[in-house]
């Protein structure tokens, strides 16, 4: 996207909440220990298209990448996201009551 | 489970943990969850990796720039291997490849990554939100001068722009120009006057 035309620079910062912190780590962590590089990381980013830059916040982009990753290299499988997702989703309505199992 | 505002460790839940469960949070949870089970990570290493992170902030870019001005043998170093440079004063770079560019009376330069959000993150933090937004990314390389006035920095028609786009395997640090009158200042009072943007080119240090 260098050199498109844009709007002027948003100039709000946020602090990370809990969650993007730990997108953050499972990436670096994931990358230390091999399991992908941030290549692979880039790559899945791509292939969501342009639609998700605009939708997606910038640690949701992550986590679908890193998961994209993990699926690919079969170090989970898609069905066991999803039950443990679904499992997930009924813990508690807000991320403070859900985040541990 | 009864939920009483205070996470594990008795803080305050952060505002945001209060908000409904999105899609995205929960396969943050479910990700974690099934790497700590498959024993690829454990809960400490998370932990650990967010304290170190946490831990880096624009102070230990500054102490970097600090050194460097008061210590011309350094500087030359820093500008030939801005990591070794770094590790010398203890801080972990890890496999980041950085390169120290100098703003002089003739150059100013500027920082961005036009993929996506590569930045010193090993020295300097996380980046500012901004960094990694599209307006900046499209438009730092192309209208720069234009930019940097929206940050309130005006510089003389004369001045050349240097935009250096970073990469995963190289990352950027501006050195920027020591201000006058701080002859007589220690070191640390002279981090104390730089600033992240400084140091991504988007500022200038404080004056004293």
């Amino acid at each position: 996207m260098g050199g498109t035309p844009a709007g002027p620079v948003p100039r709000d910062d946020h602090d990370f909440a809990l969650w993007e912190k730990r997108v953050d780590a499972l990436m670096v962590l994931c990358g230390g220990k091999g399991l992908f590089t941030v290549d692979g990381l880039r790559r899945a980013l791509e292939d969501m298209g342009e639609d998700a830059f605009e939708t997606m916040s910038y640690y949701e982009r992550w986590i679908a990448a890193i998961n994209q990753n993990l699926l690919e290299s079969g170090t989970y499988s898609i069905e066991e996201l999803g039950a443990r997702m679904d499992e997930i989703a009924r813990r508690g309505p807000s991320y403070g009551e859900a985040q541990d199992g | 489970m009864p939920h009483d505002h205070l996470s594990p460790s008795g803080h305050p839940y952060r505002k945001d943990d209060d908000h409904p469960l999105t899609y995205w949070q929960t396969m943050e949870i479910a990700v974690r969850e099934l790497l700590v089970e498959k024993q690829i990570l454990t809960p400490s290493e998370i932990t650990e990796q967010i304290d170190t992170m946490d831990a880096r902030s624009p102070a230990n870019g500054a102490a970097v720039v600090a050194r460097a001005w008061v210590d011309p043998d350094f500087k030359a170093r820093l500008l030939q291997d801005a990591s070794a440079a770094s590790r010398e004063m203890g801080f972990d770079l890890g496999p980041l490849h950085l390169i120290a560019v100098e703003n002089t009376k003739e150059i100013h330069n500027l920082i961005v990554c036009t993929l996506c959000s590569c930045y010193p993150r090993n020295l300097l933090g996380l980046p500012p939100d901004w960094y990694k937004t599209r307006a900046y990314r499209s438009r730092a390389v192309r209208e720069p001068r234009k930019v940097l006035e929206e940050f309130g920095l005006t510089l003389p028609k004369e001045t050349q722009i240097r935009v250096h786009d970073s990469t995963a395997d190289m990352r950027y640090i501006v050195l920027p120009a020591r201000p006058d009158g701080t002859e007589g200042l220690t070191e640390d009072a002279l981090a104390a006057l730089v600033t992240r943007d400084s140091m991504i080119g988007t500022g200038l240090p404080r004056q004293p």
